[in-house]
């Protein structure tokens, strides 16, 4: 899972897509996640270090990242999959 | 003191008001060039058009008779014009005078009046009804459609389309009707309002986007900027739009100018299907479109730019821009004196 290289992530948490001219927000936790999806961290990294840096439990957290990533979906913010 | 050339150029288009022309977003460009210092003189068909008003953006303002009085009543008025202000340039602004224009090229072009604008044949073949043939000749994909006259017509039309279906006058308004129903409803508002053909276009679900693009009538782009409508009026016209980063849009832009060597302004509506990210052209404006000042705010001036390629003045295609910028319209009250609207009502000018 790759976020597009073209959306651009402000540390505000305001998220534009270049491509289609829309903008979303999101908080500093989203922001981290988007930023680490632009790295191609994979998912596994992202979720060891959400459960390691806030109060939540694994299965809480992989249940909140899925909804997360669906959301991001939805937005079009991520790379088609071949 | 500066170096800049002392130009006059001509424009119609003042009507900034809900639905606006493009006039007033001309000016401004043409007033922020580095190249020139260039006087306007506006030309108007209404005395209560905002732009004949705005006196730091329009010099001198003349009316000139709607297009439908006929091509001697506007030469004989623009000869009138000419005596007095020596225009240099003239950048039509609407749809409707366009033919007016093209057929007074040569002439207005031995009064020294020079434009950039499309040639009969590219007007016409890129009319809304006549779409079909125009993506087939250049090879540019399109929705289908069909033009009729007549309730009978739309109704043994329809047969060909899946609903829903895009109902369109042939020059303005557009409706999108889920039934037959609703179909004939809109052919009966159109009609009233614009008069037939109507045409009946394949709906395309998904994202429409804008292009606002320069062509030098020799097949080359000058420049082109895309943008997404982020708010509309209730008329569906752009009150709020951005400019986006995509390169098929540039690419679409650029097919569109050189297949048909287009001259002048333009504005390219395109949809974006939704299921397939295939691009659709909508539409030709044969003009620049309300917004092109937001080409400006990217980086492209394209008046300044079809002004100085009539001036014979060298000018490089730009294909950079700046991605992001928005531009957002207001309404704004100008408060004038009576005197002017005395002089426009009593002697056309001012």
């Amino acid at each position: 899972m790759k976020l597009k290289k073209n959306i651009a992530i402000s540390e505000s948490g305001f998220i534009f897509n270049p491509e289609i001219g829309t903008s979303f927000t999101t908080n500093s936790l989203g922001v981290a996640i988007l930023k680490q999806l632009k790295e191609k961290t994979s998912l596994e990294k992202i979720k060891d270090s959400i459960i390691k840096n806030y109060d939540i439990d694994q299965v809480t957290c992989e249940k909140d990242l899925d909804d997360f990533l669906r959301i991001v979906n939805q937005y079009n913010l991520l790379e088609e999959q071949s | 003191m500066n170096n800049k050339k002392d130009i006059t150029v001509a424009v119609t288009g003042l009507n900034a008001i809900d639905s606006p022309g493009p006039g007033i977003a001309v000016i401004r460009g043409l007033k922020e060039s580095n190249f020139f210092n260039i006087r306007i003189v506006g030309l108007a068909y209404e005395i209560l058009e905002p732009g004949i008003y705005m006196d730091e953006l329009v010099d001198k303002v003349y009316q000139i008779p709607v297009p439908s009085s006929g091509f001697d009543l506007m030469l004989e008025r623009l000869k009138y014009i000419q005596e007095k202000e020596n225009i240099d340039v003239l950048i039509p602004n609407f749809d409707a005078e366009l033919m007016t224009f093209i057929k007074l090229k040569p002439i207005l072009n031995k009064m020294g009046i020079k434009m950039l604008i499309p040639t009969k044949e590219q007007f016409e073949e890129r009319l809304k009804g006549d779409l079909n043939d125009f993506g087939v000749k250049h090879h540019i994909k399109v929705p289908t459609s069909e033009t009729v006259f007549t309730i009978n017509e739309l109704e043994d039309s329809l047969e060909d389309f899946d609903f829903p279906v895009v109902i369109k006058g042939k020059f303005y308004d557009a409706y999108v009707a889920t039934n037959i129903e609703q179909a004939k409803s809109y052919f009966y508002k159109i009609s009233a309002k614009w008069g037939t053909p109507i045409i009946i276009q394949q709906f395309i679900n998904g994202n429409e986007f804008n292009i606002t693009a320069l062509g030098d009538g020799k097949g080359n782009m000058l420049g082109a900027v895309p943008m997404r409508k982020t708010f509309l009026t209730d008329k569906g016209k752009a009150w709020a739009g951005i400019s986006i980063d995509d390169p098929k849009l540039i690419k679409m832009a650029n097919d569109v100018v050189s297949k048909t060597k287009w001259s002048g302004g333009m504005e390219i509506e395109l949809m974006k299907e939704e299921k397939t990210n295939d691009l659709y052209l909508i539409e030709i404006n044969p003009r620049f479109p309300a917004w092109i000042y937001l080409a400006n705010g990217c980086g492209q001036n394209h008046p300044e730019m079809l002004v100085k390629f009539l001036m014979g003045e060298k000018v490089d295609p730009i294909k950079e821009y700046a991605i992001g910028k928005m531009f957002i319209r207001y309404s704004y009250d100008l408060i004038c004196d009576l005197d002017k609207y005395e002089k426009m009502s009593i002697h056309g000018e001012v």
